[in-house]
């Protein structure tokens, strides 16, 4: 029951918030706040309960109900590690982008609030249903709020930017809905039964050509939800147009469930597919990592070059998961995590200043170190958790992407790593230029520094971006059984050896004890 | 193995008990500085920050004294595994620490420097609004440079690589309200990334070819496993020294250090002197092994290295700036040591890194003191001074102690280690390295002089106002110079080749698979006799250096007008620094911000445009559909009746 009760949490907080008096904002707020917190700590529970050594789904953990027999429709929930940290980190942003829109929303504040709680459970619904359709449901969940949310409270190309995110991202689900209908009536057909449960689907192996073609379909949905080059244009958009809490749950979680479907869902449903489209994505993946640096550098606007830093880091996720083995895999699932610790965290930031003079324009700024030193402080931390400094923990990530790549391909791994260099050129060159030199701007004498509340929304993603970078096997250990699921099912498919194959002194573990015991 | 057993093991362990294992505290130390000067420097410690930070700095030493003691002693290295950092599948990490000669040569440098250097700024610093702040950097660089000499595998050495390019960014940018400052700590970064690339894909390439990128495995294995003269083995080392070239700013990424001199005075002498850029000499040193299973490699680090030592002193001609000359000075000492490696003398090298450690950071620090005199944070022209020697006596000697040291005068600590690379060049067969090098000795010298006497002699050319204000430095400033001129004058003695070459023998375990890869030393025939007669002739081309230098900026005051009139393009060649930031500036940077406007170009009008593309089609066609539907009865009735015939049609067919 505590995965149930995880989802619908924030919506029972949501139809609360419908009886509470229009008036009284504080009252709603507060709500809403409690609300997240109260899901936030539920995730203790879960993080004791979750059977760390299991291989694959935690079977103690999972529930499984009918809900349209006829239809072979069911409540099913199943959690891995990888959906473990998606779901703490669900939670935790979710949390944090309530406390954010403290001061930045007055307008509709019921309306707001009822539509952000609704959205995480949408989210969380995603990273747990087990049932294709259930999966479906969720994932439409997820669209209508955030819709609302960037064409209400957004800036002032919203509505452009409400209805471009809306039309990407509903064009794949459709081709996606086709898929699964699809796939259930096939398995229908062959079993005799009808079921949407995912299990089926991961026994049946479809023909070499359907699966390319659905696999085809699931991840064109996935690859704009992500978003991977080149269908990544609805994000710049849809990041600067929406207010702060609406970037940091997009930019933290949302474009995760792309990434998380494509590894539950498009991999081990089609690996035939996957295994014919992956040097494709690949190339996609090593073009987005360098087009999403050069773009973002070109930005004026701090927004949108922290959403196009988005599309690079995506890029480079994507190829480590692409690399399919388990360093690449698991630095892929890391770098999910720090991307919505970091990118999120940098979405705050951009909020905290745009809440102070309304603009978000680089040109505006500068040397805002004197006057805001906490400010600098935090934003310097997640720049540099951003660009994968050592001891943060973007480095954990980006080391076992590249660690990955480079044993699968040498060019790929030598392309990836040119993010290395891009995301230092854009994160530095805007970071000086907003907070380092004289102050130019008038207005920006008399800001603030930091108050405690937007302290309390930073401090814990900071937290962790230390905790991750200082003590990463904790989070390794909870994923290695995920990414060992994907390495196993690709290596029956896998067709293109990698080079460290051909390469006579290559057999990594097994040449060298890595046993450090044996070290003194 | 489990998280926390790795401690444990470490600790408590049935071997005998060695000092070496406190080596841990020597990180820790400045870290626990680091913790408390970074949240309560700005509000409570404040003043007493640089007090405790030295404190702290004093106790790292203290604790590596004792390691370098303990493996001395015992001429065991120490490796410790604490925990398992990363580990995914069969890549298992353990963050660890490797304690043999090399580190604690260079445990040595970094504390001791580090100490003397902080005493230093506690006066330097002093009066600074940013106090705390850099009081919190420093410890903090100190643990990543203790890091980056203790780690026991590449990604621990990365760390620490990594950690002292990000406090030196944040220390050249200290005057963050500056434009030149900000500018320069990010252009430092940025290239310093440019060579982390290299390292990052050498050390990947390692792991997987390989199976292991600590060092022990390191030294284990690799002969084993890569033929010498491999591709494998030369590709992976280039690419570790690409990242050397970084670091340690030599041909083409040298670039960033002149620019690095915006920071304060004490970080130019630690960071950008006596440590931090002495990193990629380490690295190559630590993993000699590799190198010497690639010929090709060591040929190019030994190219480099001569080249840039060459270049930089050529530039350091006619700098005007007072820490400019010496950030010349310093990139082409550095080029002396890749000459050193590149020869395969990997024990002159780090003589070498040591001596200059010395003399170079006494040189920053004597420089500081100038520009305290001067009131001035960022540099001094040098044609705006002159005579300082009669306000500034201390100064003066220390400047000129470490300025006879770097020129390679005997018995000062230059001359050992310098006319060493020069031998081994020599007696290598690299007569090419060799005439550079002797060449390059010969500029030093100049430019040192030129430095000195542009500085200290004749009489002062700036204006009444400054002269009033001219003092010596308090105590605590020209205390840590006398010590540091000291150590110039007496670092030497530890190897005098034939009578007491001590720390040859020290460092020998470390080199000896090497040296003994690399065939046997070719002998010269009467060796004694050609060292003496070498090491003599490098003491004539300084010596030579150094009368040059004072005929031209003391007594002839008109030389070098007349010089640079008669040969202009050499002057103005070597003025603008051979044009090379220009150069990169109109090639590399300027391609990649062409880059980025294509991309966002791209992004604007090819995909948006083709998606809006793709909207319009279907509008255009739903348009079509629009027409059809005209809202008369008739046009309605009509399509009935066609649909009905050709449906009845087909069900007659």
């Amino acid at each position: 029951m505590l995965l149930t009760f995880i989802i619908f949490i924030p919506l029972l907080g949501a139809a609360l918030l419908a009886f509470l008096p229009r008036s009284n904002d504080r009252l709603i707020r507060d709500t809403a706040l409690a609300t997240a917190l109260l899901d936030l700590l539920l995730c203790l529970p879960l993080l004791c309960l979750f059977d760390y050594n299991a291989e694959g789904f935690d079977e103690s953990l999972a529930e499984s109900h009918a809900w349209v027999p006829s239809l072979g429709v069911g409540y099913l929930l199943d959690i891995d590690g990888l959906a473990l940290v998606l779901v703490v980190l669900t939670c935790l942003l979710s949390f944090v982008s309530v406390l954010c829109s403290f001061r930045a929303i007055t307008d509709r504040v019921k309306e707001y609030y009822f539509l952000l709680l609704l959205l995480q459970t949408g989210i969380l619904g995603t990273f747990l249903a087990s049932d294709l359709f259930l999966f479906f449901v969720f994932w439409e969940l997820m669209l209508v709020p955030m819709y609302f949310l960037i064409g209400v409270w957004g800036h002032e190309r919203r509505i452009y930017a409400s209805i471009k995110f809306f039309l990407y991202t509903a064009f794949g689900s459709a081709l996606m809905m086709i898929a699964i209908l699809w796939v259930y009536f096939a398995a229908w057909n062959a079993t005799g039964t009808p079921s949407f449960a995912l299990e089926r689907f991961y026994e049946m192996s479809f023909s070499v050509t359907a699966q390319r073609w659905l696999f085809a379909a699931f991840f064109l949905a996935f690859a704009i939800k992500m978003p991977l080059f080149p269908f990544h244009t609805w994000l710049p958009y849809a990041h600067t147009e929406a207010p702060t809490a609406g970037s940091v749950i997009l930019a933290g979680v949302l474009l995760k469930t792309g990434v998380y479907g494509f590894l539950r869902f498009a991999l081990p449903m089609f690996p035939d597919g996957a295994a014919f489209f992956a040097p494709a994505i690949m190339i996609l993946a090593l073009i987005g990592i360098v087009y999403g640096a050069l773009t973002a550098m070109a930005q004026t606007d701090v927004k949108r070059l922290v959403a196009y830093s988005s599309v690079s880091h995506i890029g480079m996720l994507v190829a480590g998961i692409l690399a399919f083995n388990v360093e690449g895999i698991s630095g892929g699932m890391i770098q999910m995590l720090n991307h919505g610790l970091s990118t999120g965290g940098l979405f705050l930031i951009v909020g905290i200043i745009y809440e102070r003079r309304q603009t978000r324009e680089v040109s505006e700024f500068g040397g805002l170190a004197a006057i805001m030193p906490v400010y600098a402080t935090y934003f310097s931390i997640l720049m540099l958790s951003s660009i994968g400094l050592p001891g943060l923990n973007g480095f954990i990530g980006e080391f076992l992407i590249l660690l990955g790549l480079m044993g699968k391909s040498i060019l790929c791994a030598a392309i990836a790593a040119t993010g290395v260099i891009l995301g230092a050129c854009y994160m530095l060159w805007v970071y000086q230029k907003m907070m380092f030199g004289p102050v130019r701007v008038e207005a920006n004498k008399g800001l603030s520094d930091l108050n405690a509340r937007e302290i309390l929304t930073l401090l814990p993603l900071v937290l962790f971006c230390f905790w991750i970078g200082l003590n990463p096997r904790p989070l390794q250990k909870t994923i290695e059984p995920s990414a060992r699921n994907i390495v196993r099912i690709m290596a029956e498919h896998q067709t293109q050896p990698s080079w460290t194959d051909r390469w006579p002194g290559t057999a990594s573990a097994e040449s060298v004890p890595q046993d450090p015991d044996h070290s003194r | 193995m489990e998280n926390g057993q790795g401690i444990i093991t470490a600790f408590s362990t049935a071997e005998p008990f060695r000092w070496v294992g406190l080596v841990w505290l020597v990180p820790l130390f400045p870290a626990a500085a680091t913790l408390l000067n970074g949240l309560l420097g700005r509000k409570v410690i404040r003043y007493r920050t640089g007090q405790l930070a030295t404190v702290a700095m004093l106790g790292a030493l203290i604790v590596s004294l004792l390691c370098i003691w303990d493996i001395a002693r015992t001429g065991q290295p120490y490796n410790v595994d604490y925990f398992i950092w990363i580990g995914v599948g069969d890549f298992q990490l353990p963050f660890g620490f490797y304690v043999d000669q090399l580190t604690a040569v260079m445990l040595f440098v970094v504390s001791f420097v580090g100490t003397v250097i902080f005493l230093y700024a506690i006066g330097y610093m002093h009066g600074h609004p940013g106090y705390w702040r850099f009081f919190t950097y420093m410890p903090l660089f100190a643990v990543m440079m203790f890091l980056l000499v203790l780690g026991n595998s590449l990604p621990v050495l990365f760390v620490g690589w990594e950690g002292v390019g990000l406090c030196s960014y944040l220390l050249i940018g200290y005057f963050f309200d500056r434009d030149y400052a900000a500018q320069a700590g990010r252009k430092a970064f940025i290239v310093n990334r440019i060579g982390d690339f290299g390292f990052l894909l050498g050390m990947l390439l390692l792991y997987w070819t390989l199976g292991s990128v600590r060092f022990t495995d390191i030294v284990e294995h690799a002969p084993d496993i890569y033929p010498a003269g491999s591709v494998m083995i030369t590709v992976i080392t280039l690419l570790l020294f690409l990242g050397a070239t970084g670091k340690s700013a030599q041909i083409p990424l040298f670039v960033w250090l002149p620019d690095a001199m915006a920071g304060p005075t004490p970080v130019s002498a630690l960071i950008h002197a006596a440590t931090m850029v002495t990193a990629g000499v380490y690295m190559i040193a630590r993993l000699n092994l590799l190198y010497s299973l690639a010929p090709i490699s060591l040929l190019v680090v030994g190219t480099v290295g001569a080249l840039t030592a060459l270049m930089a002193a050529t530039i350091a001609f006619t700098q005007r700036e007072a820490k400019r000359i010496l950030a010349y000075s310093t990139i082409s000492q550095l080029g002396y040591m890749f000459l050193a490696l590149g020869v395969g003398a990997f024990d002159a090298g780090i003589f070498h890194l040591m001596t200059h450690a010395f003399f170079k950071a006494c040189l920053f620090l004597s420089a500081g003191s100038v520009l305290h005199a001067f009131h001035e944070d960022r540099d001094v022209d040098i044609f705006q001074a002159g005579g300082l020697r009669r306000y500034m006596p201390m100064t003066r000697l220390a400047f000129l102690v470490s300025a006879v040291a770097i020129a390679g005068i005997p018995p000062f600590a230059g001359f050992f280690s310098k006319d060493e690379i020069l031998f081994e060049a020599f007696a290598g067969g690299y007569i090419l390295f060799w005439g550079i090098g002797l060449t390059a000795a010969f500029c030093t010298a100049f430019y040192m002089f030129r430095l000195y006497s542009l500085l200290f002699s004749g009489e002062f050319r700036g204006t009444e106002h400054q002269r009033r204000h001219l003092h010596e430095c308090p105590f605590i400033m020209w205390f840590p110079l006398v010590i540091l001129a000291l150590l110039s004058l007496v670092g030497g003695w530890v190897n005098i080749p034939g009578l007491f070459p001590k720390f040859h023998a020290f460092l020998r375990p470390v080199f000896a698979e090497a040296h003994e890869l690399a065939g046997p030393h070719r002998e010269l025939a009467g060796a004694r006799i050609w060292e003496i007669s070498l090491a003599l002739l490098s003491v004539l081309v300084a010596l030579t250096g150094i009368f040059a230098a004072r005929l031209c900026y003391v007594q002839l005051p008109k030389l070098p007008h007349w010089f640079a009139e008669t040969f202009p393009s050499l002057f103005i060649a070597s003025l603008h620094k051979y044009w090379i930031d220009e150069a990169y500036q109109a090639t590399v940077v300027k391609g990649f911000y062409s880059a980025c406007r294509l991309a966002q170009w791209c992004d604007n009008r090819i995909i948006v445009a083709g998606l809006n593309a793709f909207a319009a089609l279907i509008r255009h066609l739903s348009e079509i559909g629009t027409q059809l539907q005209t809202g008369y009865v008739r046009h309605y009735a009509l399509a009935i009746v066609i649909g009905v015939v050709f449906l009845l049609i087909g069900m007659l067919l």
